[in-house]
């Protein structure tokens, strides 16, 4: 049981478990002692879903990195292969074939295709002469991964690129699956509002693979009121700003992956009292980041301003703890004292961790390059000259400074410019080949083909319009005490969560004329549920609403979306679903063509 | 709709046969929701559905008879023609054959249908199908309309690394789209010179104008690189100088290296800094940025100074510069100039406030001591006179100034 998935409203556990339970049966059809090999990619997404221990009761007995040459030794009946469906995958495993000593050892080969099947790598295996040298080859379809009680992804890094540039809609296909499986163990969501083409694309596959499956009726009481489906490209701007949540900030310097974080370890030293300090530690310190902490789900969604005062707090807390030692007189009351100690001890063990974290992120976000960087994306935010070559980001490019960080600023810029004036695109264009070199011209094609970089074609900008009709930018926002979404970047409130509040409160036939200035079309389907399971609502009961993010979401936005959920008149709760988490930096790399060979 | 009613239903057909216990594929537990011998279903597109598979399940034993087929009543409602599509998509996991499909409008529907379906796995399977059945003119002709196909296609042959096939399909391709990726090949080869002649041999290609001019450009500066590493290395020999290698490095950096080893060359030769900034078009600022820190790194402050120095036809004028006098002062002092040096240029900073900021940081006092005087502001010449040297000149100076009756110091 994964305590940090029960919290929310939505108990995600349920879809764990099925996923632990299709994994178990595959295992089991691979009878016997096994070993697997792991295509790295895989390790972290499969982490949240089962640890060894679930793997070592299906007798899982070694565990290899697929690499190239022959799979290690080892005395077990099977080799189960968990791969991605990857042309280049399938070579290195035909080489793992071909290298099996027959004669010493007689090991059964099996594949695990993840997330699917591909007849391209089994054309491939075919090829290669290998294809029937594997007993089983399956595919073990993990779509919605549960991140976090409120939170699930399904860690598709492609689908932005794949939707947008290579007009491949499988991540969409796949996408209406993952919910076609999740109303199976939560139940048929009522509504469907959704804005976007490819929204309207899920929507409908949706509505086609029920009617096509409805066999037996669904009766399960539904979970869910609402599901609302948001392209990511209706709101270009939001993940190109730098986060200024804890949770943003730590995700924008250090990156966190399926929930983890890996932190430089200086400053992670333990200093045991006594003893000469010993050699720092040169890996990097790893630590896992979800909800089960206390103090972490406490601080992690506050706008990183308002982060020391509540590390000031919980140590006051936490020292009064230690000091009841002092009050504790009976047997009784130590016994109590002393049973509370390892609770103690792992909230002052957190404290000092995210002191140290805070202390990180504070080097940065009081240096004069983060504070210049922030100053023009506010600028481009509030509207201030977009029409002109910023100077800023020449001088940047002058510098040499890191190619994304240029690219990210240009970007907002023309976003925020519904595209950049073709003279001033001209010449951003030539400086960033000039200085980065000319290969980068297929990026900055992939960029124009996204609209995040590109010539202005009508001269009529709906930005501003947008921004005062949704109250996008609010001067002096609250840092401390918010109320509103904007605190998370500090005056910007997020478009995309902005259009989800407004959805909710007073709904978006309000906002018709900005909706229609956004892309896509925006839709409001309804799919019938089975007499008698209409939901009758309690007195002050919140409903709950998924919301979908095709193509990514930030931590910012989810705080964003947390913070609607804990304002007291809401009415709503929201469970958030991606096909990605990201932020500028990881988004744009995932544009950017051979990334490897673009050194900044 | 008749004629893909066929095809889906032959092909059906064809997949049962192949399939030697269908009914547990059909009533595995990945098909959960769909159950053949639901009695009580509400819905009649169901019924529909049901009504059909059954009908074809008596065929199944028979052989594959077209007559059998159409007597089958359809209405033709799409709803049931997209769970024959589904089932489509489901029968790729079992080896089936397409051969069924000859004549080219059976290809086409099927690839179409399957488009529709927007499963990639599908796409490409028929797209494997069609390059081995179609002729490449037919293939690519009726690709070229169709861009979600013709982009699965491009990306099947490119992970196979069928690098003919896609220059000829990018040699036929109208649309500018796909050319750059052709282009893009140039990454995967080491060698200089090859690289530099595949890229002469991508400028043939039909880019888009901007395009073209950019591919222009990296093919020349390609060129020229090699021609300047020849001649530099042949050069070094003997000298044992370790130069940086400029090969598939950005223009601005080859700039660069140019303004350290080939800058007082004239402007006829290849690696002369001022030709490079002609052929590229590169802006006054980004040449002017680059030889500053080229000169500053070696120390050459002269050449800095004639940075500055524009002559016109009465003589020289006074300094100016693209760039604000902060930056350049930032730029010299990192690559440690003299306070000497570095005073000349902060006292042209036009803002006072700042010129103070700048000359206490990098100790230029004459320029404080002077703006000070010109702000006529006592207090703060009397505090600086703390941070000068005991018995300096600097110090004697402001004494001076402070003795000073004929200014008329504002506090």
């Amino acid at each position: 049981m994964a305590a940090h998935l029960s919290y929310g409203r939505v108990n995600l556990n349920i879809l764990r478990e099925v996923a632990r339970k299709d994994l178990r049966e595959f295992l089991d059809k691979c009878a016997g002692s096994k070993a697997i090999v792991w295509d790295e990619y895989l390790t972290g997404p499969f982490g949240l879903i089962a640890q060894y221990s679930l793997l070592k009761e299906h007798e899982v007995e070694k565990m290899f990195t697929l690499k190239s040459g022959r799979v290690p030794p080892a005395d077990v009946k099977n080799i189960i292969f968990f791969v991605r469906p990857r042309l280049e995958l399938m070579d290195i495993i035909a080489e793992n074939v071909f290298s099996e000593d027959k004669l010493q050892s007689s090991r059964d080969f099996h594949i695990l295709f993840v997330p699917r099947r591909s007849v391209l790598c089994e054309q491939r295996l075919k090829e290669q002469g290998v294809l029937a040298s594997f007993i089983n080859i399956d595919e073990y379809i993990l779509d919605l991964i549960p991140y976090d009680g409120d939170l699930l992804s399904m860690e598709y890094e492609s689908a932005f690129r794949e939707c947008y540039l290579e007009n491949d809609q499988t991540s969409l296909y796949h996408t209406a699956k993952g919910l076609i499986n999740l109303q199976a163990l939560y139940g048929t969501i009522p509504q469907i509002y959704g804005k976007g083409e490819c929204a309207r694309h899920v929507a409908n596959m949706m509505l086609r693979m029920k009617r096509e499956f409805a066999g037996s009726q669904n009766q399960i009481l539904p979970v869910f009121d609402t599901l609302l489906l948001l392209d990511r490209n209706v709101d270009l701007l939001t993940p190109l700003a730098t986060q200024l949540t804890y949770e943003g900030l730590i995700d924008e310097i250090y990156g966190i992956t399926n929930g983890y974080v890996k932190l430089p370890p200086e400053k992670f030293a333990q200093k045991k009292q006594g003893e000469a300090s010993k050699d720092l530690p040169t890996e990097p310190k790893k630590l896992q980041l979800n909800s089960a902490e206390e103090l972490y789900a406490e601080i992690r969604d506050k706008n990183f301003n308002a982060v020391g005062a509540a590390l000031s707090k919980k140590a006051k807390i936490i020292s009064a703890a230690f000091e009841g030692r002092h009050n504790a007189k009976t047997v009784g009351e130590i016994k109590q004292f002393v049973s509370q100690l390892p609770h103690m001890q792992a909230a002052r063990s957190s404290l000092a961790n995210h002191t140290s974290i805070a202390e990180l992120i504070k080097d940065i976000t009081t240096s004069e390059a983060f504070f210049d960087n922030l100053t023009v994306e506010q600028e481009f935010m509030t509207g201030v000259e977009t029409d002109k070559v910023n100077p800023y980001i020449e001088d940047c490019i002058a510098q040499k400074d890191p190619l994304i960080k240029i690219l990210r600023l240009v970007c907002m810029q023309s976003v925020c410019n519904n595209g950049l004036k073709q003279k001033v695109f001209d010449y951003y264009k030539r400086e960033i080949l000039q200085t980065y070199g000319y290969e980068h011209i297929l990026t900055l094609n992939n960029l124009e083909k996204a609209s995040l970089l590109k010539p202005q074609t009508s001269s009529r900008n709906n930005y501003p319009t947008i921004r005062k009709t949704l109250k996008l930018w609010l001067e002096d926002a609250n840092e401390q005490n918010p109320n509103d979404i904007s605190y998370v970047y500090s005056g910007y409130a997020p478009l995309s969560v902005r259009l989800t509040q407004v959805l909710a409160r007073p709904g978006w036939r309000s906002i018709e004329e900005v909706l229609k200035m956004l892309p896509g079309p925006h839709f409001e389907e309804r799919q019938q549920l089975p007499a008698g399971l209409h939901k009758k609502r309690q007195q002050g009961e919140n409903r709950t609403t998924l919301v979908f993010f095709l193509g990514g979401v930030t931590y910012a936005e989810i705080a964003a979306l947390r913070f609607l959920s804990q304002m007291e008149d809401s009415g709503m709760e929201y469970i958030i679903a991606t096909t990605k988490l990201l932020n500028g930096t990881t988004w744009i790399k995932s544009l950017m063509d051979r990334p490897e060979s673009q050194i900044s | 709709m008749t004629v893909s009613f066929q095809i889906f239903f032959t092909l059906f057909v064809q997949m049962m046969k192949s399939k030697a216990d269908e009914e547990d594929y059909w009533n595995s537990s990945k098909f959960k929701a769909f159950t053949f011998d639901d009695e009580d279903d509400e819905f009649s597109t169901l019924k529909e559905s049901k009504r059909t598979v059954n009908s074809i399940r008596c065929l199944v034993e028979e052989d594959d008879d077209k007559e059998e087929v159409e007597k089958v009543s359809w209405n033709g409602e799409p709803v049931s023609s997209k769970t024959l599509l589904w089932l489509l998509k489901q029968m790729f996991s079992i080896v089936v054959s397409l051969e069924k499909f000859r004549s080219l409008q059976d290809k086409l529907l099927l690839l179409d249908s399957c488009v529709a379906a927007h499963d990639g796995n599908v796409i490409t399977a028929v797209l494997i199908y069609l390059k081995r059945t179609l002729s490449k003119e037919v293939l690519f002709r009726e690709l070229e309309p169709r861009q979600t196909a013709l982009s699965h296609l491009i990306h099947y042959l490119t992970e196979t690394r069928d690098q003919r096939l896609l220059l000829e399909l990018y040699t036929c391709l109208t649309c500018f789209c796909f050319q750059l990726l052709q282009y893009k090949e140039h990454l995967s080869i080491a060698d200089e010179n090859k690289r530099r002649d595949f890229l002469k041999s991508c400028l043939s290609l039909p880019f888009s104008p901007e395009d073209s001019s950019h591919v222009q450009d990296h093919y020349t500066l390609m060129e020229r690189q090699v021609i300047i590493e020849t001649t530099d290395r042949r050069a070094e020999r003997g000298e044992k100088v370790e130069r940086a290698l400029i090969l598939n490095m950005p223009l601005i950096t080859t700039l660069s290296y140019c303004c350290l080893y080939h800058y007082s060359e004239s402007e006829g030769t290849f690696s002369s800094p001022l030709n490079i900034r002609q052929t590229f078009k590169i802006s006054e600022k980004q040449f002017f940025v680059t030889a500053l820190g080229a000169r500053a790194k070696l120390k050459a402050w002269s050449d800095v100074d004639a940075l500055f120095t524009s002559r016109n036809w009465l003589g020289f004028t006074r300094k100016k510069s693209p760039l604000g006098f902060q930056r350049v002062v930032d730029i010299l002092q990192k690559n440690s100039a003299p306070t000497q040096v570095l005073q000349d240029y902060v006292a042209l900073v036009d803002d006072a406030e700042l010129r103070i900021t700048l000359a206490q940081k990098h100790k230029c006092h004459d320029i404080v001591i002077n703006t000070y005087r010109d702000l006529k502001d006592r207090q703060q010449l009397l505090g600086y006179r703390g941070k000068v040297e005991r018995g300096s000149g600097e110090e004697r100076k402001i004494d001076e100034l402070l003795n000073n009756l004929q200014i008329r110091w504002k506090n």
